[in-house]
Formats: structure tokens, C-alpha cells, sequence
């Protein structure tokens, strides 16, 4: 460990998988314990490498669900319909398997407490997972700092630790808003379609309040809300974007 | 092709430059839109990874690992040298 510190440099290491959770019938917690569990912040990503026997290697970047102060390691993943990397890890691993991981990394993508300013969180689809980590983190400092997540799912039966962000969102700073664009419940009262202006009109702190805004999903639909919140007046340096591969939203 | 930027190639900075590269600043070589490294547009696989700037379109670097080895060409984008 010391060694890697003095370089800077990333090594692999074998996380073993201690459980599953089946979050959607298309999306996996993997609750990971690592041998040298280095600290992350809330945000950061880690590395996933697979190795077939003929040698063959695959790589692919998962947010950290788990907040710095959990036990474990937590990755959320969604298995793509043509994917090389996540049906593997969805269908495949087993409770016990070993899984060979790098990081955690990344410093753009982050939050941390000290940072100031409201903190507004978009998610499309399975970009709420590093915002969980991020609410865990809020979470266990027991900070007071206003945090409003706007998650977009196709359906309810789409959405990503459903219970937990309820919970979550019981704390008084932090409040948590759904809008469904492909399907929902006759008696659904909440949003319905994808995030425009008006929705984020309607959730986000005004342009003069300065929010900190995190913007997590697929690229249209990252695209789609950086630039509708430029439009309306929001700081593009106060605007924090990271892009995944094909996903419904 | 996928779209994606300079975060997912977080893990490769750090094997090439030592530490993470997502917040280093500098400039497209052919627009001067400044940007953050984790800011830039990204289309990985193929025989290699191609950045460019979300601006402009201009090719900032390519990288290319062959047989544990990365060859890194910055050729687009003057990066601010950060101590």
C-alpha cells in the first residue's frame, strides 16, 4: 500500500463478493469486501476487469453506490442488452466469486461536505447510483447542506433503491423527486415525462441561489439537462456531468 | 458509436500521468475552449481511445495500450501544467 501511495499509482486488486441484491430484474448490487479498503468519496467510480481464459480482457467503470462510511464496497450494475461486461457480473457472480477491481477514482465527479452551495442531483436511469452514495455520505455527517434529487426512470419497477431513497429523504435537508416517462400507476401523482425546464423549474434551487449540480446518465440525457439548465441561467463551472453508454432513462 | 467523456477514462489517466487527471484544465489546440479533462467527449474501444473537444470536435488525444503498454498523443489540447 505504501508503495502504491509513493507512485500514485492504481493497482488491481480482488474484491470477493459477499452478496447480491437484485435491485430491478435488470439491475445487481454487488456488496464487495477488498483487502485494502482505501477510503472514496462520495461520487468516485471504480474499474472492473474480466479475464477470460484465452486471456482476453474486458474493462468497464462503475460508480460506487456505498458512502465512504460503510462497511462494504457497493457497485450497482445494469446489464445491457448487448453488453460485454454486465450480463457477466448481473447473471453470473456468485455469493464468494473474486472480482478484479481498480480504484477508487476519479476527482471531478465528487461531493464532499465543504463544498458550498445547495447540492441539486440529476439522475437518468442507473445514474442515480454514485447520488446514493453521495446521500449516504450527507447521511452519516448528518450534514445540513439542502440536497434535492431528480431521478427519471422509465417505469417505478425501474427504479434503483426505491425504498432506501424514501428513507433517505425523511431527513429534513434532503428531498427526493421521481418523474416516470414511459409508464405509470393510474394514481401516480408525482412528474410524468422527461426532465424539461419546467420540471426543473420546479425542482431546482433559482440560478441566484449558485447550486452545486451533479448530472449523472446516459449521454442524451446528460446533454439534454446541462444544456435546458444553462439555458435558464445556472453557471455551467457550477455544473458537474458525468456520461455512461446506452441506458433507458 | 458510444459517447462518453473524460470520466470513464479516469482509471486509464492515472496509469499514464501518476494521478488523477478528471480536473486538469487546458485548452483545445484548435477552438481555445478551455475545459476539464473530465469535461471532454470520449469514444473508447476500437483499436483506441479517442478524446476530443466537446466544443469543437477537434481530436485533443488518442490513446492506445497495446500488450500493457499506453502510447498517449496530446496533439489537440495544451494542457495547463499542474504542480
Amino acid at each position: 500500500m505504501a508503495r502504491a501511495a509513493l507512485s500514485g499509482r492504481l493497482s488491481w486488486q480482488f474484491g470477493r463478493v459477499v452478496e447480491l441484491v437484485e435491485e430491478t430484474a435488470r439491475t445487481k448490487s454487488l456488496v464487495l469486501e477488498t483487502p485494502a479498503r482505501q477510503g472514496h468519496r462520495a461520487g468516485q467510480h471504480v474499474d472492473v476487469r474480466l479475464t477470460a481464459p484465452d486471456g482476453y480482457q474486458a474493462q468497464r467503470s462503475y460508480s460506487i453506490a456505498s458512502g465512504p462510511e460503510d462497511e462494504h464496497l457497493v457497485l450497482t450494475v445494469e446489464r445491457l442488452v448487448d453488453g460485454e461486461v454486465s450480463p457477466y457480473l448481473v447473471d453470473e457472480l456468485r455469493p464468494g466469486d473474486e472480482l478484479e477491481l481498480r480504484g477508487p477514482i476519479g476527482g471531478y465527479f465528487v461531493w464532499e461536505a465543504a463544498l458550498v452551495g445547495p447540492v441539486l442531483m440529476v439522475a437518468g436511469g442507473s445514474g442515480v447510483v454514485p447520488f446514493r452514495a453521495m446521500l449516504r455520505h450527507g447521511a452519516a455527517l448528518g450534514s445540513d447542506v439542502p440536497m434535492r434529487l431528480l431521478y427519471s426512470s422509465r417505469a417505478l419497477s425501474d427504479v434503483i433503491y426505491g425504498e432506501e431513497l424514501m428513507r433517505l429523504a425523511e431527513r429534513e435537508p434532503v428531498e427526493v423527486h421521481l418523474t416516470l416517462t414511459r409508464e405509470w400507476p393510474d394514481d401516480w401523482a408525482g412528474p410524468r415525462g422527461r426532465i424539461d425546464g419546467p420540471l426543473l423549474d420546479q425542482v431546482a434551487w433559482p440560478p441566484p441561489q449558485r447550486p452545486l449540480i451533479y448530472i449523472c446518465g446516459p449521454s442524451g440525457f446528460v446533454e439534454a439537462a446541462s444544456q435546458t439548465l444553462v439555458q435558464r441561467g445556472h453557471d455551467p463551472s457550477r455544473i458537474r456531468t458525468e456520461r455512461f453508454g446506452p441506458s433507458g432513462q | 458509436m458510444e459517447e462518453l467523456d473524460g470520466n470513464a477514462i479516469a482509471g486509464q489517466l492515472v496509469e499514464v500521468f501518476g494521478r488523477d487527471m478528471t480536473r486538469a484544465h487546458g485548452a483545445c489546440a484548435h477552438c481555445g475552449t478551455e475545459s476539464q479533462l473530465a469535461e471532454l467527449v470520449v469514444y473508447p474501444g476500437g483499436p483506441g481511445t479517442v478524446v476530443r473537444c466537446r466544443a469543437c470536435g477537434n481530436v485533443a488525444f488518442v490513446f492506445v495500450t497495446v500488450r500493457q503498454t499506453t502510447c498517449i498523443d496530446v496533439a489537440g489540447f495544451a494542457l495547463d501544467v499542474i504542480s
